[in-house]
């Protein structure tokens, strides 16, 4: 982390607060703290605050929020905001369908680190994964890391397509397709949620600053979810966790 | 309003773009040239964020299914009604049964097609614009086929045609001159790789569409491994990854991104990026950020003049 926030030139209508240059939830709750504030506060000239990582993209209109102005509103906004307590997180719990044609790299997952699938299962469903950000591609949310044991390299010939909510593993990574694309992770199992929905609002069920716990369902479970979901009436299991 | 006869090579409804979504990864997506839209609007009397249909190097055939006011801007696709030429940067009436086609590009990239009351479709996430890659937006979220019928809202016909003054009307020029602030990762390059950057001219490669402009040219030294910890990239972010090579960011570009960012094009020399075709070449010019913003400035007072100083002129007979 750095000693002091750096102010980052992204052009004439965007500026980056970056607190540090690592993944790290005590840099991230940094970020949070300032996202937060400004999204209640909502300063006139601010379009949009993007959070990432280890910064925060502030979108604005140099003509009505000149720089001078806007990095003054923003410092007090990080001194005031750096007291804050952080309000509870929600944990969403992701259910997955893990092996077989859901996930069908879960084997080679479990050779490559000398256990079972039963073991990988069990790894990759034991702990909250901090949703750092939402990008890449709409909906695409980017996990904490997954306990080392169950790490893979990604395949060395991407898939054409991954089916939307495949759930994979690249390196100490762990990830959820939000549609079908093509892809070079792990697959390990699918979820039937949908990630990404335009018509709702917001379109994204998961967002920065969510825990996301992946719970091994079965096939019967996984089809009848995807039709409820499918059908609009599937309610993810969400609680209010606290979390520092 | 129209029934598309032919489709053109792309052609999208866009608006100025759709905001407040890029935290959930959404690009703004929206016209290329947003000058061009914006004034393809004035013409027609609509608001600046009005549908129009953008059309890409060559444009589509469309044949009126009633009476509509239409306005044409951006790169000339040379537009004919029936057979006849008609201007560009000009509104014209046009009636039930008019053939309105456009052909190849003489000069730019992209074309505008608006209506008076604008093109009608459905909002998603506030905005007219389609994202093709997310299948979202727009006329059904994909670029339009034949048979499709774009819909408009009734207007009277004008009289008169309105054109805009031949000294506002941009020419689109190879190589163009695209202003940049440097930042925010300038540090990842060494003071000769930034050298090359700002003293070469890149060429625009065939890979460059509505997500970036992929360039070829002086390949830029690094100073340290091109990666970094992923971070918000936005339109204009010039992104140069490990084969050295610079990517402008467009309006369909991801929201985040984990290559260094050398520098940004200001928001007003887009639309000249976007006028570029493969083939077209350009340079980069390194101002500082008081006079990106004395730009900005710019921009919008002239197109206030612009939209005082529209002509009118009697319609042929």
């Amino acid at each position: 982390m750095y000693a002091g926030p750096r102010f980052l030139l992204a052009g004439d209508s965007a500026l980056v607060v970056e607190f540090g240059d690592k993944v790290s939830p005590d840099i991230y709750v940094k970020v949070r703290k300032l996202f937060l504030y400004l999204e209640k506060l909502t300063p006139k000239g601010i379009k949009e605050a993007v959070p990432t990582y280890r910064s925060l993209m502030i979108h604005y209109n140099p003509l009505e929020l000149p720089l001078q102005t806007l990095r003054s509103k923003l410092e007090k906004a990080i001194l005031e905001s750096a007291n804050m307590p952080l309000p509870r997180s929600r944990r969403i719990t992701v259910p997955v369908k893990y092996g077989g044609e859901y996930g069908p790299d879960l084997k080679d997952v479990a050779a490559h680190n000398k256990i079972t699938p039963e073991d990988v299962i069990r790894i990759h469903s034991s702990i909250d994964y901090l949703v750092y950000m939402i990008g890449f591609t709409p909906g695409f949310p980017y996990l904490g890391e997954p306990p080392r044991s169950i790490a893979c390299p990604r395949l060395t010939t991407p898939r054409v397509k991954v089916p939307a909510g495949s759930v994979g593993i690249a390196g100490t990574l762990t990830g959820i397709y939000p549609r079908e694309s093509p892809g070079g992770w792990r697959l390990i199992g699918r979820t039937p949620l949908k990630l990404f929905n335009e018509r709702s609002n917001p379109p994204s069920l998961l967002q920065a600053g969510d825990y996301i716990q992946f719970l091994s369902i079965t096939e019967t479970d996984y089809e009848r979810i995807l039709k409820e979901t499918q059908a609009g009436d599937y309610q993810p299991e969400i609680q209010q966790i606290e979390k520092q | 309003m129209f029934q598309v006869v032919t489709p053109g090579i792309l052609t999208t409804v866009q608006d100025l773009g759709r905001f407040g979504y890029q935290r959930y990864g959404v690009p703004v997506a929206g016209v290329m040239d947003s000058f061009a839209a914006k004034v393809a609007n004035i013409l027609a009397g609509n608001a600046d964020n009005s549908a129009c249909l953008e059309m890409t190097i060559k444009g589509p055939t469309l044949k009126a299914i009633n009476q509509c006011n239409i306005a044409i801007t951006g790169a000339d696709l040379s537009p004919t009604v029936n057979g006849e030429r008609i201007d560009t940067w000009a509104t014209r009436p046009v009636k039930r049964g008019d053939v309105l086609s456009f052909s190849s590009a003489q000069s730019g990239c992209r074309g505008y097609l608006t209506v008076s009351g604008g093109i009608q479709v459905p909002s998603v996430l506030g905005s007219a614009s389609t994202y093709v890659r997310g299948g979202f937006g727009g006329y059904k979220g994909r670029a339009v086929r034949k048979g499709d019928v774009l819909r408009g809202t009734f207007s009277e016909p004008m009289r008169r045609i309105r054109c805009v003054p031949s000294e506002y009307i941009p020419s689109y020029t190879s190589p163009a001159t695209i202003r940049v602030v440097l930042g925010p990762q300038e540090d990842f390059f060494t003071e000769n790789g930034i050298k090359t950057f700002l003293n070469s001219t890149y060429e625009v490669t065939p890979d460059s569409d509505r997500m970036g402009y992929r360039l070829s040219g002086q390949p830029i030294e690094h100073s340290k491994e091109p990666e970094i910890v992923s971070d918000g990239a936005t339109v204009g972010s010039i992104q140069v990854p490990g084969d050295r090579m610079p990517i402008v960011l467009m309006k369909d570009a991801g929201t985040t991104g984990g290559y260094p960012k050398i520098a940004h094009v200001i928001s007003s020399d887009l639309d000249q990026v976007a006028q570029l075709t493969p083939g077209d070449s350009l340079r980069f010019k390194q101002i500082e950020i008081r006079e990106a913003y004395e730009i900005v400035d710019q921009v919008m007072k002239q197109l206030d003049r612009l939209k005082r100083n529209i002509k009118e002129a009697d319609l042929a007979p």
